[in-house]
């Protein structure tokens, strides 16, 4: 019955949807205010509904009703509870529902929180996030019904894919969505003024925050999921280069170059109608993300789309919303008059240059993910294309970004002078390069990869730091530190996310280049080497889960004659999928993570145990943490909240 | 679905099909730890022909193990690394190279970015230089004067 309710809920928010979609923009284009009012209890009406409609699916995954088609596929009785309730987007249809779930929820936020915005471009705005939603709404209901019943309902369910059953499931997808769907906010507004031909600072302002709010959940999502296959794999890898992380990373790049430019129209009125592409291809790649994940048409080269109908039908959203928005960008982009000029060496030359590089990054990642089905369909080579090109060709293009960041982020605006900014920074490259020097001397290898790693993320943290040290002026310490304390947050998000940026790429090439790794056969009792560390198989046993079988190692890490730490590695079966998984023991910590796997009892006795010392392995994830942090910090600042201006609405001309 | 579920996905269909072997054995290692490190390099160029998107190296399918110590019996053979890779592409097709060689059409996908980077330095260049606003005049002395007296009071 419930279930019932649920998916005639999500039937009437279709409904409501198409109604949204068209009330409000004759009636911004017809200057009717009751029409365009008709937008807000629209908007807040379907996120009511989808929200009932997911708590129906929740229901029924908690409540384990095998009735459910989608339930006995994905769930069993024995299951956890919360695998249980993350279970409901562990799977194609109940993700896709989440997606709809915060498409409205960002339609919505926009109707409760967009009360400072002109009536025209609220109405235009939410008309767009509700044509948007409209297709996804069709799309679950023709293709992917979640709320499908089954004749006979089985005893009890398949299970879920035991890999997913991981606290990192609970997390990972809805902050990934919040990003990817968050965009479609940005192309909402971007698709309203190019409707109403009107780009100004305001708009600039508006859009904004929205973009950070989508950048800063997409980087909490990207690093959560590098950080759970870092730890559930079993070898310990943190970026595959395969082409759905490459899905999540296009629209990053993106949104991150929007952030920027969308600075530029707001504060000087330039950059215009290349933010505004910039918000159509960010959430273009969104889409395209949708369909490479859902179609399978990269995962496997030799059939074309998994289940056709889905990816046929995501590639005609697809073509409807990025044709459909290039088109009026076409038509329309030339009438969007920059105002402010800017000199060559200037604040808003750095920022073209970033987005030039960040497009250019994103458009490494593009060719190398679709190249094998090019290659396939055009010279008919079938190739593969994986980490070792990536690695080799989007290295390059980040490195220069890191290498002019601190550089274009301290330029003044309009008209800036190379040699001023370089002369604080004198230090920091001094440091930077020190600090290689050393890591080359330390090392045992002859590898660049770690002295280049440490000498760019020292100069973009230190080069950030600087930064917001030179914002103080030029008075004595005590009044610039009481200067520091005075500074816009936005000014200090800047600082906190470019720093989080530089912790990353340290942490990336410090794993990437001083990584030990021991793999041998053990017997209980044996003690080995790895690096300055001693590894002790204690004991292994056989023990029973909630719904596996494992084999559990106690295995003891010395230091010298000290005991670091006792760890127990997993192999687990669940007999249900009928799956083994292996659970790694990890002991953090800030300078290194001990990375302990048992496999295999060998043939000859003795189990395979794998050791690993992963250096700096959590800044990675840290300078990730940053970011988002730094995205936050901006968000709180007065003149970017999301209801700016609410107060003063004689600030923005009405039309 | 995201990355990891895919992924998992992966990795759990290569598991079924390959019964739960995780990637490297120990038995397969050899004893001569630079000829070892070779062979690591080799293997994490080379695709799993039957996998998703892994290495020979990461992956746990069977054949992935075969093609591990066919890479290794070349190497103990004295093969240079160049030459074990031609000899596993000549078995297995340009499929198997991670990293596509630079050779015909391919020369699109390694040069297409450096070729954007070029269009849009060019393009931004050229914009910015345009857009220059006219060379704003200095001050005069009389206005030098005047701004020195505003500063000082």
């Amino acid at each position: 019955m419930i279930t019932e309710l649920g998916h005639f809920a999500l039937i009437l928010a279709f409904a409501i949807g198409i109604l949204q979609m068209i009330v409000p923009m004759v009636g911004a284009h017809k200057g009717w205010r009751g029409w365009m009012a008709f937008a807000e209890p629209a908007a807040t009406s379907q996120f009511i509904l989808v929200s009932f409609a997911f708590a129906a699916l929740t229901w029924a995954f908690v409540t384990s009703d095998f009735s459910l088609r989608l339930v006995y596929l994905n769930s069993h009785s024995a299951k956890p509870l919360i695998y249980k309730i993350s279970g409901v987007w562990g799977n194609h249809e109940g993700s896709m529902l989440l997606w709809i779930l915060i498409l409205t929820l960002f339609g919505a936020c926009a109707a409760w929180f967009g009360g400072y915005l002109p009536a025209p471009l609220r109405a235009r705005v939410l008309a767009v996030q509700s044509a948007v939603t409209v297709a996804f709404y069709a799309f679950i209901l023709f293709t992917s019904n979640p709320f499908l019943r089954l004749e006979t309902p089985p005893f009890d369910g398949q299970d879920l894919n035991p890999l997913l059953q991981d606290p990192g499931l609970a997390f990972h997808p809805p902050f990934l969505y919040l990003g990817y769907v968050g965009l479609s906010m940005s192309f909402s507004f971007a698709v309203a003024a190019l409707i109403e031909g009107k780009v100004d600072a305001a708009w600039g302002r508006w859009v904004r925050p929205w973009t950070l709010a989508a950048w800063l959940f997409l980087t909490i999502g990207i690093a959560l999921g590098s950080w759970w296959a870092y730890y559930e794999l079993g070898w310990g890898g943190f970026w595959f280069w395969d082409p759905v992380e490459n899905a999540s990373f296009m629209p990053w790049l993106l949104a991150a170059a929007l952030l920027h430019s969308a600075v530029v129209v707001e504060k000087r009125e330039a950059l215009k109608s290349w933010t505004i592409l910039l918000a159509i291809l960010a959430f273009g790649f969104s889409l395209l993300g949708a369909f490479i994940v859902r179609s399978g048409v990269l995962t496997s080269v030799h059939a074309f789309a998994n289940d056709p109908e889905r990816g046929v039908y995501l590639l005609i959203i697809l073509g409807i919303f990025l044709g459909g928005a290039l088109t009026l960008y076409a038509a329309r982009a030339g009438e969007m008059e920059a105002k402010g000029v800017f000199s060559t060496v200037s604040r808003e030359s750095g920022i073209v240059l970033n987005n030039i590089l960040l497009a250019v990054s994103a458009f490494v990642v593009f060719i190398g993910t679709i190249w094998p089905l090019f290659a396939e369909m055009i010279v008919g080579r079938t190739l593969s294309v994986g980490a070792p090109f990536f690695d080799a060709a989007f290295t390059p293009f980040f490195i220069a970004i890191a290498i002019a960041l601190p550089l274009g982020s301290m330029l003044a605006w309009k008209r800036g002078s190379l040699s001023r900014v370089a002369r604080p920074l004198r230090g920091v490259l001094l440091v930077s390069v020190a600090l290689a020097a050393l890591a080359y001397a330390i090392q045992s290898g002859n590898s660049a990869v770690g002295p280049v790693g440490v000498a760019l993320g020292a100069w973009v943290v230190l080069g950030a730091v600087t930064d917001v040290w030179q914002r103080t002026g030029r008075e004595g310490f005590g009044k610039r530190l009481a200067r520091l304390r005075r500074l816009p947050r936005a000014d200090w998000g800047k600082t906190v996310a470019h720093a989080g940026l530089g912790v990353t790429i340290f942490g990336v090439a410090a794993i990437t280049a001083w990584q030990i790794e021991d793999i041998r056969v053990a017997e209980i009792g044996d003690r080995w080497a790895v690096g300055q560390f001693e590894v002790e198989l204690r004991q292994i046993e056989q023990a029973q889960g909630p719904n596996y079988v494992t084999t559990l190692a106690t295995m003891a890490v010395w230091k010298g004659d000290r005991e670091v730490v006792v760890l127990t590695p997993e192999k687990r079966f669940y007999p249900v999928a009928s799956m083994p998984t292996t659970e790694a023991a990890i002991s953090n910590g800030i300078l290194r993570d001990l990375y302990l796997v048992i496999g295999d009892p060998q043939v000859g006795g003795g189990y395979a145990v794998r050791t690993y010392i992963k250096p700096f392995a959590n800044w990675i994830w840290g300078g990730a943490m940053f970011m988002a942090l730094g995205g936050l910090i901006s968000l709180s600042d007065r003149r970017l909240r999301v209801a700016a201006g609410a107060r003063r609405p004689d600030a923005v001309p009405a039309e | 679905m995201s990355a990891v579920l895919q992924r998992c996905a992966a990795v759990a269909v290569a598991l079924f099909l390959s019964g739960a072997a995780w990637a490297v054995q120990p038995g397969e290692m050899l004893d001569d730890p630079a000829l070892e490190a070779r062979a690591r390099e080799i293997s994490a160029g080379l695709r799993c022909p039957v996998c998703r998107n892994e290495s020979i190296d990461e992956s746990n399918a069977t054949l992935s193990a075969d093609l591990r110590l066919l890479v290794r019996e070349r190497l103990v053979a004295g093969d240079t690394d160049q030459e074990v890779v031609d000899f596993v592409v000549s078995r297995y097709g340009e499929f198997v190279l991670l990293r596509p060689d630079a050779s015909g059409a391919n020369l699109v996908l390694w040069l297409a970015a450096p070729a954007l980077l070029l269009i849009g330095l060019g393009i931004g260049w050229t914009t910015i230089r345009r857009r220059q606003p006219a060379k704003e005049e200095a001050l005069s002395d009389a206005e030098k004067a005047r701004l020195d007296e505003i500063m000082r009071s």
